[in-house]
């Protein structure tokens, strides 16, 4: 006899419940080892299970057990996958496309052109020759160990992923710092975006595209990694000082003018912070992405935990850490320019 | 009066809540600001409003925080809302305006200056004081010489090319008035435009505004809550308590009349010697006068007549006006004009 039968007869479901014959379908664990053990469990008060979906299912078969939720969740996806294929594939051809020909592109330049294109980037970007130099200095050392091709492929698909976000991020942050429902409405969605585990997110992905496609981790970067620079671009355009906006307004600015005259420059400082953070978020996710077939430094991690590799996974571990500092330092860089400009 | 009118404000309401029209009917029913507060949840900002400001006249507008002051100031060019209430500009209500004819009357007929000064900080001085005409799409170019003009007016000359935190607070509120002054509007709009300022480069600031305002007769709507500035600025005085117009008129009339303890209380602290001009306290006649210990201007004030008289109280001026007489001014009055004596000899004193 189950725990919870008297809910079942109590309340008249017994009918329902299609008799007495508790123990049809699938037998949860512990009723299994009852039955073999052969004894009547008279359960005590202390052991009393909580009236979970099993426990329940235990006196009432017709109750359904906790698994087929689980499988009623999957069936549920399948279901609408291909529908979603239709609408989800097309809209993110354009990304694989990106990502292919990135990948590509960064390949393609020979070393002695992508270096110092790379260090003339950071300078411009950074105003700073001793910056420039640290930017050749690391790449000519990941190329001297033989890691110049991995290095690439990971730049190649931060920088199309990172752009991706500032594209999509900051319009979305400038929607939410124009509207408060709007912003009440995102809030939940980056909160949730931002502490759901990226494997969480991988597996409907994984089912939704073929492991092969590039879009698959492009797509699993861009949404762990675009939260900072939506927040910051919300937060930014908010704190611009309400006294500013009032002079714009009072002397006869549109909404259009006030925006890209105003806003926009004066939320720089916070949006330029929040480009930074997704530049490293990006990092962060490239080396999970691996697991999904993105190339890179990322692989080569992978490698050395699949096969104990320690010093490939130690290597490339200090080589994403070396990209890391790279990028941060370029745009932290930028942001101090920004600074100082204003203040 | 004879002068022009160029801003009037008509039963002017405003009540920040979120019902304020049902709050309105309450207002009309004669609940006070603090009893609306408690009872209903919403804040009294302005209640029945009537200023007529007059045409290339400064207007000043006192009261202390809280008073309602820059919520007034901010219905001039509909930065905020009425709740009830109609504002000429013109003769023309602007509450009708739609949002092209708003924008119009903000780029070219009203400009204004702001308590913390409010400059774009990615742009330069230059540019700050050309904001209206690149609001209308002109390049820097076409408007450099007349922001350039400006800034040199207002004693900035050769600091174009800075940024505004390379400046000091006095400094960037010369910008802001520059700003105003490039967008050739003949009303000018100033919340508190002192305010942030050190007593010493106040007083510079007021002075310019003074030698601006005798070249350019702007329409001037000052906010303070000082009432020695209010006084050396004021043609016009309006004198705000709790969202409404306790007294309004001449100052100097204000001062010797005060309508209440509220205004009482304001002006009891003042050196009126400094303050109050031979015009207010003479007694008015053009017929001449035998005996005369000399004449004075209508406009000098009363400290530099007693020093004239070396205290003597037995003394009679002849009180002249671009050479003419028009008053005569007695010590024995003057003097009594000086202590903020009982409302009912005053009031007898200036009738
Ligand atoms: N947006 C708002 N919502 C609610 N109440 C407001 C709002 N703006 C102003 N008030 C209230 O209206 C009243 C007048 O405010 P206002 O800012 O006009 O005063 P002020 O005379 O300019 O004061 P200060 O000298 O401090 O600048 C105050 O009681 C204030 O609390
Ligand atoms: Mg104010």
């Amino acid at each position: 006899m189950a725990t919870y039968d008297f809910v079942f007869d109590g309340l008249g479901l017994r009918e329902w419940c299609g008799g007495d014959d508790a123990g049809g379908g699938l037998m949860s664990m512990d009723a299994l080892l009852s039955e073999t053990s052969g004894e009547a469990t008279e359960v005590s008060a202390w052991d009393t299970p909580f009236p979970s979906l099993d426990a329940l299912n235990e006196a009432c078969p017709a109750m359904p057990q906790s698994r087929d939720l689980t499988s009623g969740l999957e069936n549920g996806f399948l279901a609408i996958k291909d529908g979603l294929q239709v609408v989800v594939d097309p809209l993110t051809q354009p990304l694989s496309w990106a990502l292919t020909n990135a990948l590509w592109l960064m390949q393609a330049v020979p070393w002695w052109l992508m270096i110092p294109i790379l260090m003339i980037v950071s300078f411009a970007v950074g105003r700073s020759l001793k910056l420039a130099g640290l930017v050749g200095l690391s790449f000519a050392f990941l190329a001297f160990i033989d890691y110049y091709d991995y290095t690439m492929q990971t730049l190649a698909i931060i920088f199309v992923c990172a752009f991706i976000c500032v594209l999509f991020g900051v319009p979305i942050g400038i929607a939410m710092a124009r509207n408060d429902k709007v912003q009440r409405g995102m809030i939940p969605v980056l909160d949730m975006l931002q502490t759901l585990p990226p494997f969480v997110y991988l597996i409907p992905l994984i089912f939704l595209f073929s492991v092969t496609e590039p879009k698959l981790y492009g797509i699993a970067i861009i949404l762990y990694a675009i939260v900072p620079v939506v927040r910051l671009t919300d937060l930014g355009i908010r704190m611009v000082d309400k006294e500013v906006i009032e002079a714009a307004d009072a002397f006869g600015m549109t909404e259009r003018q006030k925006l890209f005259g105003v806003q926009i420059p004066l939320a720089l400082p916070n949006i330029m912070a929040g480009v930074n953070q997704t530049i490293m978020m990006s990092l962060a996710m490239v080396v999970i992405a691996s697991l999904v077939s993105a190339p890179g430094l990322g692989v080569l991690v992978l490698r050395g935990i699949r096969s104990l590799e320690l010093g490939v996974g130690l290597v490339s571990g200090f080589g994403i850490v070396l990209l890391a500092i790279i990028l941060d330092r370029v745009t932290k860089a930028a942001l101090a320019r920004i600074n100082a400009s204003q203040h | 009066m004879t002068d022009e009118i160029k801003i009037s404000i008509r039963n002017l309401y405003k009540i920040f809540g979120d019902a304020p029209e049902k709050a309105l009917a309450h207002v009309h029913a004669g609940m006070s600001k603090a009893d609306l507060l408690e009872q209903e949840n919403h804040v009294l900002g302005l209640n029945d409003i009537n200023v007529d400001m007059p045409a290339g006249k400064t207007t000043v507008i006192m009261g202390l925080s809280g008073s309602g002051k820059s919520t007034l100031i901010r219905h001039l060019n509909r930065l905020i809302e009425p709740t009830a209430g109609e504002v000429l500009v013109d003769g023309d209500n602007i509450l009708t305006y739609n949002a092209r004819q708003l924008r119009d009357l903000r780029q070219h007929r009203m400009s204004m200056v702001f308590q913390k000064f409010a400059l774009l900080p990615h742009r330069t001085v230059l540019e700050n004081t050309g904001l209206a005409p690149s609001i209308e799409g002109k390049k820097t170019r076409a408007y450099a010489d007349e922001a350039t003009k400006w800034l040199d007016r207002v004693g900035l000359q050769g600091l174009g090319d800075q940024y505004p935190h390379q400046l000091s607070g006095g400094m960037q509120q010369r910008v802001g008035i520059a700003r105003a002054l490039t967008s050739n509007s003949d009303i000018m709009l100033m919340d508190e435009a002192f305010s942030a300022l050190d007593p010493l480069i106040r007083t510079d600031m007021q002075d310019l505004l003074i030698d601006l305002q005798a070249e350019l007769h702007k329409t001037i709507v000052f906010i303070t809550h000082d009432l020695d500035e209010a006084l050396k600025l004021a043609d016009h005085l309006v004198i705000l308590k709790d969202g409404f117009v306790v007294q309004q008129g001449e100052p100097q009339h204000i001062l010797l009349n005060p309508a209440d303890p509220y205004i009482e209380d304001f002006v009891g602290d003042i050196n009126r010697a400094r303050v109050l001009r031979t015009r207010s306290v003479m007694e008015k006649t053009e017929a001449p006068v035998e005996g005369l210990d000399g004449e004075v201007d209508h406009d000098d004030t009363l400290e530099s007549v007693i020093s004239m008289a070396e205290g003597d109280t037995n003394r009679h001026y002849r009180v002249m006006r671009d050479g003419r007489q028009v008053g005569v001014l007695h010590m024995r009055d003057l003097v009594r004009a000086l202590v903020p004596s009982e409302r009912g000899t005053d009031r007898a004193l200036a009738s």
